[in-house]
């Protein structure tokens, strides 16, 4: 026997759940692929980073032990300090010239689409290709760079081994890392730069601003919610460098992080714990420290961008 | 009056040799791996190094093709891109529609959960990733790649189709839940043929963040035959004489789509609407 209405409330609440089950029905799909592939991990890393795990065994439970190790593991804060510098320079790099590029191709010249596309060009190409390019541009012997500096400008005696030299290696790679953002960074300014209001510049202009001050107090301060935003998606990309320093430091020294540990950044040191190791444990947690300082540094950042703005 | 014009005209072609000038540096790279990739084993290396090859060849291309099992790794990069980025494109519509335009019980969670998610380094879910493919059975295989690629790009796309569909006008809805319109009917017949630009974007980052994934792979794949074109053309470099020409001519068949899509959806790229999305 059909059980009928219990009252209004009942009633009310079928036709919630009418309403509701198809949207439910429509999100179901995605968010079972999210939760699956995506917060179950994320959950999963967490648990493993308090645990001693090396695949071979089960996992056992050894409290705070995997952070306490980072804390007092030199080669953890040399590969921080290896991420932290590499995410200065290629940020900065990214900014001045991407900054540079958007006010070039901003101003009306000859060849303005077809220049934007060559700026653009390294961006689209995948970071294994380039990482390559740069390896045979690095090359040792008869590197292109070697023969301009060697042979062309005669700024050097002998050719340097740009990535198997601990003083130079980290840096070169930190030069392909700017060359592929200058593009990206630049299409972000020049969107900046058109939602300057003109009406800005006329009234500068009226006021007798040249053009370095029209830079300075208009130009720039308009600027600055791009800017921000730039710093913080740059930051949290060079935090996440990997692929360019692994194929390259594993290519040109035969050891990822290479010459002599010059180049390790965190994701590499983690690679190394996590799959030659195969110290899970540790590795995990090294990931959560990472993604702690891709945290607190985004927000330093947010937070001092908003008391500039005032 | 017309010394400044002169003054603005001269300031103009200096803007141009600069940014010519700029453009020229930028653009090295690309014509060494270019003329490298026509040149004959003997000429990679050389000194001055020759933009223009002596003898220029196609040969690399022939043996990059032919004699590496190139067109399956080819083949395998079209299925996994395509099939993942129908599925992220798919769901992620499919998502971003249902936070954009209705209210239901855990919708803020929900998506505080997604937003949350999105923005942890990949890293952190590689060894979990690794481990659940493992246990399904998917470990070393194309379908255990396109399930990762489309939650890796499901993310982003349900943020950037969300702004999509919540700005567009409720009146056309509510007129079609008047005509008796479900959800799905709202979906499919309005949402989204009015977002069709934002959907050609998302389809193309999508295609792209695939296409050139490289970690994940490496960690998954040990069969060679399902090799993707990033890990076949990196496991071309050698630690001794390299052949630089064959690297070069497998990196421009893998470039060649992507130039491809470049060209025809320009303003898809470099257009400020989706600002954020193509950084990798």
């Amino acid at each position: 026997m059909i059980r009928t209405g219990g009252g209004p409330l009942s009633g009310f609440s079928r036709r919630r759940a009418r309403r509701l089950l198809p949207i439910y029905g429509l999100l179901l799909p995605g968010l079972a692929l999210y939760a699956t592939w995506a917060v179950l991990p994320l959950v999963n890393s967490f648990v493993l980073s308090f645990t001693d795990w090396s695949l071979t065994k089960p996992p056992t439970p050894v409290g705070l032990a995997n952070y306490e190790r980072a804390v007092g593991d030199p080669m953890f804060w040399k590969a921080l300090s290896g991420t932290l510098g590499y995410t200065g320079v290629t940020v900065a790099g990214q900014l001045v010239l991407g900054l540079g590029a958007a006010l070039l191709l901003h101003q009306r010249i000859p060849g303005r689409s077809i220049l934007r596309l060559v700026y653009y060009l390294p961006v689209i190409t995948s970071w294994v290709i380039v990482s390559l390019v740069f390896l045979y541009i690095y090359n040792g012997q008869a590197g292109a760079l070697n023969w301009v500096l060697v042979d062309v400008l005669h700024v050097i005696d002998r050719p340097i081994a740009w990535l198997a030299e601990p003083a130079t290696a980290l840096w070169a790679i930190a030069i392909l890392g700017i060359w592929k953002g200058i593009g990206w960074t630049m299409v972000v300014f020049l969107a900046g730069l058109q939602a300057v209001p003109p009406e800005l510049y006329e009234a500068a202009e009226i006021d007798g601003a040249g053009s370095w001050a029209r830079f300075r107090h208009v130009t720039l301060p308009e600027l600055r919610p791009t800017s921000t935003f730039l710093l913080v998606v740059l930051t949290i990309g060079g935090l996440n460098a990997f692929i360019s320093i692994f194929v390259m430091s594993s290519a040109a020294t035969g050891t990822i992080g290479g010459p002599l540990n010059s180049t390790d950044v965190v994701l590499t040191y983690l690679w190394k714990q996590s799959f030659a190791q195969l110290d899970l444990g540790y590795g995990a947690a090294l990931s959560f420290l990472l993604a702690a300082v891709v945290g607190a540094i985004s927000l330093v950042e947010l937070r001092l961008a908003r008391e500039q703005s005032r | 009056m017309i010394g400044l014009r002169r003054q603005r005209s001269t300031r103009r072609w200096l803007t141009f040799g600069v940014a010519m000038a700029f453009g020229i540096v930028m653009l090295i790279p690309f014509a060494l791996m270019v003329s490298t990739a026509f040149k004959s084993h003997a000429y990679v290396i050389e000194i001055p190094p020759r933009l223009i090859p002596a003898q220029p060849t196609v040969d690399n291309f022939v043996t990059a093709w032919t004699g590496q099992d190139f067109a399956r790794f080819f083949l395998n990069s079209v299925v996994v891109s395509v099939s993942s980025t129908v599925i992220a494109v798919t769901l992620g519509a499919m998502l971003a529609f249902g936070f954009a335009r209705y209210s239901f019980p855990g919708r803020r969670i929900l998506f505080a959960a997604l937003l949350f998610t999105m923005m942890v380094p990949g890293m952190v879910l590689l060894i979990p990733q690794f481990v659940l493919a493992k246990n399904l059975g998917i470990l070393n295989s194309l379908p255990g790649l396109v399930v990762v690629y489309a939650t890796m790009n499901l993310g982003l796309n349900t943020y950037l189709l969300r702004g999509f569909f919540s700005t567009m006008p409720s009146e056309m809805f509510e007129a079609a839940e008047v005509d008796g319109a479900g959800v799905w009917a709202s979906f499919r017949y309005i949402a989204i043929p009015l977002a069709r630009p934002g959907l050609a974007t998302i389809t193309l980052f999508s295609f792209l963040a695939a296409w050139d994934e490289f970690t994940w792979a490496i960690v998954t794949l040990s069969n060679k035959e399902l090799y993707t074109l990033p890990i076949a053309i990196r496991s071309l470099q050698r630690a001794q004489a390299t052949e630089w020409g064959l690297v070069f001519a497998a990196s421009l068949i893998a470039l060649a789509p992507v130039l491809l899509l470049f060209v025809v959806l320009q303003r898809q790229f470099v257009s400020g609407a989706f600002v954020g999305a193509t950084k990798g």
